[in-house]
C-alpha cells in the first residue's frame, strides 16, 4: 500500500495541474451551455503555427485570434458544424484534428487497420510455423 | 522465392509512399481558397483612418496581396525583393499589416521605404483570418476577376515571384 501512495500523488496532481490550466483561461464565454461547446471546438482546431498543439493548448497569437473568432460565432449562434466549416474554408483539412475521411485522407484513416491486419496475418504464419515445428521435433 | 517477394514489394511500396512525403515542408499548408473569390475586406489605411481600403477597389486589376508586420523577422528578408517589384513597376502590391502597431508600422515603412500602393491595417487580426493567413509573410496573387491565383508562404526572393507570380500573370 505504502509502495504505491507515490503513484497516487503523481495522478492527482496530473489531474490537479489541468484543473489549474482550465481555471486561469480568462477567456470564458457566459453562457455554460457555449463554453462547453467551445471548450470542445477549439481542442478539435489545430494551432497552425505551432502544429502539434491544438488552438486550446497554444499561447501563440494566432491561436488566440482563432478562439477570438471561435466565440465571436458561437455568441452569433452558428453550430459547431458550421464553425468547424468555417475554420475549414480558410485554412483547409489541416486545421482539424480529425480531418473527414476522403479520397485525400484514406490512406491516413484505412492505412493502420490495412497494417494491423496485415500484423495479425504475420502473427498467425509465425506462430503456424513456430508450433507446427515445435510438433515435428515431438 | 515468395518468401522474398513480399516483404520486397512492401518495402518498396513504403519506400514510395514515404518519398514522396520528403520534399515537403510540412510547415507549407496548401491554402484552400486557391482558385475561389478573395475573400472581402474593408479596413482603414495604414496611418490614415478616414481612409478605407476594400477589395473592390481593386476590381478589373491584378494585384498582389503581401501580409506583414514590422514584428516579421522574414518580412525584413523579402523586402528589398519588394521594393524591387514596385520599382520595376510590375504588379501592383496591395499591404496587410498584420497584427501591428501603427507607430511601428509607419516607422518600418519610413526606414526600409514603402513598396505598396496602399496598406490596409489590420491590427485585430479578423481579415487575416478569412485569408486563412497563419504567418506572415505570405503573399496571395489575385486575378483581375477577383480570384485567387495562388499563395506564396514565407519570404519571396526574385526567383518565386519571376516563376510563380509573373508566369501566371503571362498565362
Amino acid at each position: 500500500m505504502i509502495k504505491r501512495l507515490p503513484l497516487i500523488y503523481v495522478v492527482l496532481w496530473a489531474l490537479g495541474s489541468g484543473q489549474v490550466c482550465m481555471a486561469i483561461d480568462s477567456e470564458s464565454l457566459q453562457d455554460p451551455v457555449l463554453q462547453t461547446r467551445y471548450t470542445h471546438i477549439i481542442a478539435e482546431l489545430r494551432c497552425l503555427v505551432c502544429q502539434n498543439q491544438s488552438i486550446q493548448d497554444s499561447d501563440a497569437q494566432l491561436a488566440k485570434d482563432l478562439r477570438r473568432q471561435v466565440r465571436k460565432l458561437l455568441r452569433e449562434g452558428k453550430s459547431d458544424n458550421e464553425i468547424l466549416d468555417f475554420m475549414v474554408a480558410r485554412y483547409g483539412d489541416f486545421v482539424r484534428y480529425r480531418p473527414p475521411l476522403k479520397s485525400s485522407t484514406l490512406v491516413l484513416w484505412l492505412g493502420p487497420v490495412l497494417i494491423a491486419i496485415l500484423g495479425v496475418f504475420m502473427l498467425i504464419g509465425t506462430l503456424r510455423r513456430h508450433l507446427g515445428g515445435a510438433d515435428e521435433v515431438e | 522465392m515468395i518468401k522474398f517477394a513480399i516483404p520486397l514489394v512492401i518495402a518498396v511500396v513504403l519506400f514510395l509512399f514515404l518519398a514522396s512525403g520528403l520534399g515537403r515542408d510540412s510547415r507549407e499548408i496548401p491554402s484552400p481558397l486557391i482558385g475561389k473569390p478573395a475573400p472581402e475586406f474593408t479596413l482603414p489605411a495604414l496611418a490614415e483612418p478616414q481612409r478605407t481600403v476594400a477589395l473592390s477597389d481593386f476590381a478589373g486589376q491584378v494585384f498582389a496581396f503581401n501580409i506583414w508586420g514590422s514584428w516579421c523577422v522574414a518580412c525584413r528578408d523579402e523586402h528589398e525583393v519588394l521594393l524591387r517589384i514596385r520599382r520595376d513597376n510590375q504588379i501592383p502590391l496591395i499591404g496587410l499589416n498584420w497584427k501591428d502597431t501603427e507607430a511601428e508600422a509607419t516607422r518600418w515603412l519610413r526606414t526600409l521605404g514603402d513598396p505598396y500602393v496602399v496598406t490596409a491595417f489590420d491590427p485585430v487580426g479578423d481579415v487575416a483570418i478569412d485569408w486563412g493567413v497563419y504567418g506572415a509573410p505570405e503573399t496571395f496573387l489575385v486575378s483581375a476577376d477577383g480570384m485567387i491565383l495562388h499563395k506564396h508562404i514565407g519570404p519571396l526572393t526574385d526567383d518565386i515571384w519571376r516563376d510563380e507570380f509573373l508566369a501566371r500573370v503571362a498565362q
